[in-house]
């Protein structure tokens, strides 16, 4: 449910800083090149000389294009190898494949981007984006609503209300321009966007629609659609998933929400911000399974037991009918251990937020003798697809939630750019462990790397020592300028040579201050030479600060942050 | 838990001499005597400044551990945060009285520490023999005196014509008769706070569903389990039609006051008082266990505190009273009759405590327990029945004091403002009736008109 798809950028305001140093005397360029989606893109621009020319190149050949025609011309996008059509051929236009595009355009390969329903994929049309639209909403209404903060800021507000149906339209409307922006992007750079429904004929071969193209590599980025456990009848209406949550067409009096993962918690605090009340049903014994036990155990009760919601753990819905004929919405819950029957619940609605499942049907993958597990692709470190008998499948790649692993948009589309970096010659392995994730409640959570249960059997494993360094944010003058001082920061860290092994947040704006940290793991820095960093005062940010300072490390500081500093 | 509270442990009055008893030979021993005294109790502590009660997350130690000063011992879980709880002596856990998951008050016993490993069997059995009520985890509120579904019956504040009605239970197909609560999360939680119980409870939500509102009705007036929607009005059980019945001690007793209030002469003034602010203050405080009788009663206070001829008596009809205390008798219908507890110096004790005197005075009543003192020493006396959708009624004067006021359920109505918009607000009617040897008009149009303003800007009412 998160990415990092905030992108909210204008067409003609470019940050100039962004732009190559070889193309500052040019016209401004429409193009929207500073589309971001993970940190390795600045790696793309590159440092060396050698980089910094394929930029100068690429840039100026883009301006061209815009000069002489908005859309796809095959001057910006590679030239075509000899044999195939296409160096690159992407099937899914979701944030993967739109990450994977564009870098590849950027590494000078002629690339297909097939799309079967709309550009954008779930993240955009059904998920991230208009998720992240309604949430905003809900943190207003949240704020205006709570009398005693508004209160302390010496505030007065009458009675907060909303209009269903504009809140709705602004999850649409976000949806929609999103949309045009990533399309935009790819047009911009020649992308061909190619419309009907992927599937792979053979080896380099694909086909979509009663078209057949060849490609030098294939990246499958088909994504995943909500997953809705048997028993489970979804109408759209009252039983519902997050497709269709986020249109919003109702504001139930009271909604049961099946799974209490990044998705049920995140409607749910939408939901109760515009006056539902929640029962949420979790098949394990804790909510918020995922998330360290720690802060599940705080946000548990920042997030759930003041508000209108109660739970049912360690029970199955194993019936939902759909509200009919007069009779509400009926949930059978069984025990999740014994299978016995539990409990009937009667609810207004209910949404079916118990994960997603691989859309990988039609695909054509027996073509090539591939084997899903459970719909997931199997892939290897590097998302090369590996064959039912356990060989790779020559120049055909599998990213995102097709593969199952780790189903982020941010995932996804740096899956997408480990593999451009490795079909241009470049060997890359994508560090899982260093990407962020976050749920945008209110406050938010955000984590990266390891749990704590999980970096302590590691380091059991391993004979390793592991050491916790926490912050609250109550200590932050940000925090409590904006009287938000409600908050927790956690490091899981290696006290012998000061490497992060996760960082937890839950607090205000935790999704933006994750990053520090996911850098940190992502470009190997040890908490000896980040916590010399200097933050500026006051910020949120001091309180990833004072985390990594609180951290008490063996080793001292390397020479070469040393010398990083004295450079500055 | 205020019977929690009276568990033999709250005073720590050591029980080993106690238990001994039955051995007194040891006793004379001087050398035992000192440890004697060494069974400690481990108390709930007070973790914030706004902690009533905490829930025990999980026993670190378990019994029969020896303990060392400044060991955690056990996790609490506060109204704000879990927190590992310490012991400030050397000892052995000899018995843990409060279970992982029960709940109990701050100061009441959670487990007994025992210096020696000898007396891990007294301190147990001194567990087992006092604790009985505090050992049961308290998930589920204590039912106390209340019991479920009770017949609910009506009576109109001093009218001796009493309504009997049985509150249907939900009327939710899926409650099958009542055995299964269908609530809705808030409602439940809402239950939990106000400590009111939702079995026998008749919902006003989608298809019998109990809502807060619901809860909120039962708490607010005064704990009478029944609302507004009850559609089945059926005899109460055990009643013979056609039968003559005696008059109850009770009954015999409200009889005769309602006739001597006769002899004295009284008038009625009413107003309508728009209750929006008081309603928005009611919401907004509620969660703190505030009671809308508690701020009705407050306000009245206030009132009377500039009108004390309206807090005065006449018993004589030659000379009146100023009372020197504002005691506000609220009139609370109870299995078998009527009582009007006394919520004393209402006008000096802050709303938090006020709220926490009627919530325990009508527990009381309820189990009969009232003392004379906490239901007769009224100055004067408020009645209310809007939460039954009443929207004007009057009330009779009890002999003995110098006015009653009966309250009216608050509406949304439709009022023209002075600039000539109409305009849509809370407003309900509150109709005073008094004693018109000492009481006037002009005196009870005045305390009107202070009370209206107090309920209309009731921000003095938490002060």
């Amino acid at each position: 449910m998160q990415s990092a798809l905030s992108i909210s950028f204008s067409q003609t305001s470019l940050p100039l800083a962004n732009r190559p140093l070889c193309s500052s005397n040019a016209a401004p360029s429409t193009t929207p090149r500073n589309l971001r989606f993970c940190g390795l893109r600045r790696e793309a621009f590159g440092f060396s000389p050698s980089k910094q020319l394929t930029s100068c190149r690429f840039q100026i050949q883009s301006r061209r294009i815009e000069v002489s025609a908005a859309a796809s011309s095959s001057a910006g996008n590679g030239a075509p190898s000899k044999s195939f059509d296409y160096d690159l051929i992407i099937i899914g236009a979701g944030v993967g494949g739109h990450g994977a595009a564009l870098h590849a355009v950027e590494k000078g390969l002629k690339t297909a981007i097939i799309e079967g329903d709309v550009v954008g994929g779930t993240c955009v049309n059904r998920g991230c984006v208009p998720s992240k639209a309604l949430l905003a909403v809900s943190g207003r209404m949240r704020e205006l609503q709570n009398e005693h903060h508004m209160k302390a800021f010496g505030l007065q507000v009458s009675a907060a209300g909303y209009d269903r149906q504009g809140v709705a339209d602004h999850a649409s409307n976000l949806a929609t321009k999103i949309r045009n922006n990533l399309t935009n992007s790819m047009k911009a750079l020649g992308v061909d966007i190619l419309t009907g429904f992927g599937a792979v004929l053979g080896p380099q071969k694909v086909k979509y629609g009663d078209n057949i193209i060849t490609g030098k590599d294939i990246i499958i980025a088909t994504g995943s659609v909500p997953f809705v456990p048997k028993g489970i009848e979804v109408d759209g209406k009252t039983v519902i998933t997050s497709d269709h949550a986020l249109k919003l067409e109702s504001v139930p009096d009271w909604i049961a929400i099946v799974g209490s993962g990044y998705i049920g918690l995140e409607f749910s605090d939408v939901y109760t911000a515009l006056g539902s009340e929640v029962t949420f049903i979790e098949a394990l014994d804790q909510l918020m399974p995922g998330f360290d036990p720690e802060i599940s155990k705080l946000a548990q009760r920042v997030l759930i037991n003041p508000r209108k919601i109660d739970y049912h753990t360690g029970v199955f819905a194993s019936k939902i009918t759909p509200a009919k004929d007069g009779k509400p919405v009926m949930i059978e819950l069984i025990d999740a251990k014994t299978k016995e029957p539990k409990d009937t619940l009667e609810v207004d609605a209910a949404l079916i937020a118990t994960g997603r499942a691989p859309f990988t049907n039609g695909l054509g993958l027996e073509n090539i003798n591939v084997v899903t597990q459970r719909g997931f692709i199997p892939v290897d470190e590097r998302m090369r697809v590996i064959d039912g008998n356990g060989k790779l499948v020559p120049h055909l790649y599998c990213i995102g939630d097709a593969n199952g692993k780790m189903m982020l948009a941010h995932a996804a589309s740096a899956q997408g750019i480990s593999v451009v970096e490795q079909v241009t010659g470049r060997d890359h392995v994508l560090n899982h462990h260093s990407i962020p994730a976050a749920c945008f409640t209110h406050p938010e959570i955000s984590m990266v790397g390891l749990t704590e249960p999980q970096a302590k059997e590691k380091a059991e494993k391993e004979g390793f020592k592991v050491s916790i360094a926490k912050t609250s944010f109550k200590a932050n003058t940000k925090a409590l300028a904006e009287n938000e001082g409600e908050g927790l920061a956690k490091m899981i860290y290696r006290p012998d040579n000061g490497e992060i092994l996760g960082v937890h947040i839950f607090g205000l704006h935790a999704a933006d201050l994750i990053h520090e940290a996911s850098n940190a793991i992502a470009l190997g820095t040890r908490i000896q030479d980040i916590k010399l960093a200097v933050h500026a005062h006051p910020t949120l940010s001091e309180v990833v600060d004072e985390l990594f300072k609180a951290a008490k490390v063996d080793s001292p500081a390397s020479v070469t942050a040393q010398s990083v500093k004295v450079a500055v | 838990m205020s019977r929690l509270l009276q568990t033999p442990f709250l005073p720590s009055v050591s029980l080993p001499t106690k238990t001994r008893s039955s051995v007194p030979g040891f006793r004379v021993k001087p050398r035992i005597i000192p440890i004697q005294a060494k069974i400690r109790e481990i108390f709930m502590p007070a973790l914030s400044s706004t902690m009533t009660e905490g829930k025990i997350v999980s026993w670190v130690k378990s019994e029969g551990d020896k303990l060392n000063k400044g060991e955690s011992v056990v996790v609490v879980e506060s109204d704000k945060a879990d927190m590992d709880v310490e012991t400030f002596y050397d000892g052995y856990l000899a018995a843990i009285m409060v279970e992982e998951g029960g709940v109990a008050p701050v100061g009441s016993a959670i487990a007994l520490l025992a210096e020696t490993e000898d007396e891990i069997a007294d301190a147990k059995a001194k567990a087992s023999g006092g604790g009985g009520v505090s050992q049961a985890p308290t998930s589920s509120p204590p039912t106390a005196a209340i019991e479920a579904p009770v017949a609910v019956e009506k009576k109109i504040a001093a009218a001796p014509v009493s309504v009997k009605a049985v509150a249907a239970s939900a009327v939710h197909p899926a409650s099958e008769g009542g055995k299964r609560i269908v609530a809705s999360p808030y409602a439940k939680k809402l239950a939990k706070e106000l400590k009111v119980e939702l079995a026998g409870l008749v919902g006003s939500g989608p298809m019998g569903r109990i809502v807060a509102k619901d809860v909120e009705a039962v708490a607010a007036g005064g704990g009478v389990q029944a609302a507004v929607a009850v559609k089945e009005v059926v005899a109460a059980p055990g009643v013979e039609l056609g039968s003559v019945v005696p008059f109850t001690t009770m009954q015999g007793a409200v009889s005769r006051n309602m006739v001597e209030s006769l002899t004295v002469p009284t008038f009625r003034v009413g107003y309508t008082i728009t209750t929006d602010a008081l309603d928005a203050l009611y919401k907004k405080i509620k969660s703190k266990g505030v009671t809308m009788t508690a701020l009705l009663a407050k306000a009245t206070a206030l009132a009377l505190a500039k009108h004390p001829v309206v807090n005065s008596s006449c018993r004589d009809g030659n000379s009146f009273v100023y009372n020197s205390s504002i005691n506000v008798a609220v009139a609370v219908a109870i299995d078998g009759g009527l009582i009007t507890p006394v919520l004393q110096n209402a006008d000096k004790v802050d709303i938090y405590s006020l709220s926490r005197k009627w919530k325990e005075l009508v527990d009381k009543a309820r189990a009969k327990q009232l003392q004379p003192q906490e239901y007769n020493t009224g100055t004067f006396t408020l009645s209310n029945l809007g939460m039954f959708g009443v929207d004007r009624f009057d009330a009779i004067l009890p002999p003995g004091t110098g006015a009653i006021m009966a309250v009216g359920a608050s509406q949304p109505s439709v009022v023209a403002t002075k600039d000539g918009r109409i305009g849509m607000k809370n407003q309900m009617q509150v109709n005073v009736t008094a004693d018109h040897r000492v009481i006037y008009g002009s005196d009870l149009a005045q305390f009107l008109q202070t009370l209206a303003s107090i309920i209309e800007d009731p921000k003095d009412l938490t002060f």
